[in-house]
């Protein structure tokens, strides 16, 4: 069993997807292969530039055990205003700022979704809690 | 088509090579893109044989390689990395190339040589 905490920082460009890049590092020191690997490292990017872009800032807590890699991304608001469009392809709130570094294209929610295997997502104005848990075979 | 004939149809300039031995690899497919979620939407691809054309000249497309094990990217419009992006390709072991051509040009180009879109539709 591994558990890891991060902190992420409100519009923290400068350090935008450090994390998933140690991660990354990590997990393939401990044997995930390279397809889950990729998987692995696309959602936790999209989430750590989404609580970069849209949050107050937050924490990543990262634990794995034999037979799962599980994820939580929880900041401290202010929270999705619709979290239903927000999962819809092309959606997005992003800023000025958060486009002319390449976010924004409205992809980031429904790219987590579609490569974790198990994926939860509440919001309110005093933050949002992402979970998503991808299966490791034995 | 191997890279190095790729950077000759796009008359591209080194800025770094990790390992020279890349240039002998067969690329078959591009991203092409300066909207780093739609190349981190394509992670079904090849990524050893695919490289992302990109306007986008900054740390964000080379963590987007990175994420997606893409180890060739091109800069288009003569974009080059700034001195302190340029050592995080270096870091990263990323080879990285600028063209002087447009999106849409260098598109037409390595379309025409063959090469196919790495970008998956969505399901």
């Amino acid at each position: 069993m591994i558990e890891m905490n991060y902190v992420i920082h409100r519009e923290d460009y400068a350090n935008a997807g450090k994390v998933s890049s140690q991660i990354k590092q990590l997990l393939k020191q401990i044997g995930i292969q390279s397809d889950l690997l990729r998987r692995i490292a696309v959602a936790c990017y999209e989430a750590e530039i989404n609580m970069i872009i849209h949050s107050y800032g937050g924490k990543i807590s990262l634990n794995i055990n034999d037979s799962e890699i599980k994820f939580s991304f929880v900041d401290i608001g202010p929270g999705i205003p619709d979290v239903q469009k927000a999962l819809q392809p092309g959606w997005s709130t992003a800023s000025e700022k958060a486009r002319e570094f390449g976010f924004g294209a409205g992809m980031g929610l429904p790219n987590i979704k579609r490569m974790a295997d198990e994926f939860e997502l509440s919001s309110s104005e005093s933050g949002t809690n992402l979970t998503i848990a991808f299966k490791v075979s034995a | 088509m191997k890279l190095s004939q790729v950077l000759q149809s796009l008359n591209a300039k080194t800025m770094w090579v990790h390992d020279p031995r890349i240039l002998d690899r067969e690329y078959t497919c591009v991203s092409a893109t300066d909207l780093m979620s739609d190349a981190l939407a394509m992670v079904k691809s090849d990524t050893n044989h695919t490289l992302l054309l990109t306007g986008l000249q900054n740390a964000q497309s080379l963590r987007t390689a990175e994420m997606l094990d893409i180890q060739t990217i091109i800069y288009v419009r003569s974009k080059e990395l700034p001195p302190e992006d340029l050592q995080l390709a270096k870091e990263m072991e990323m080879n990285v190339f600028s063209t002087g051509y447009s999106m849409y040009e260098a598109c037409g180009v390595l379309y025409m040589e063959g090469l196919a879109t790495a970008t998956k539709s969505y399901d």
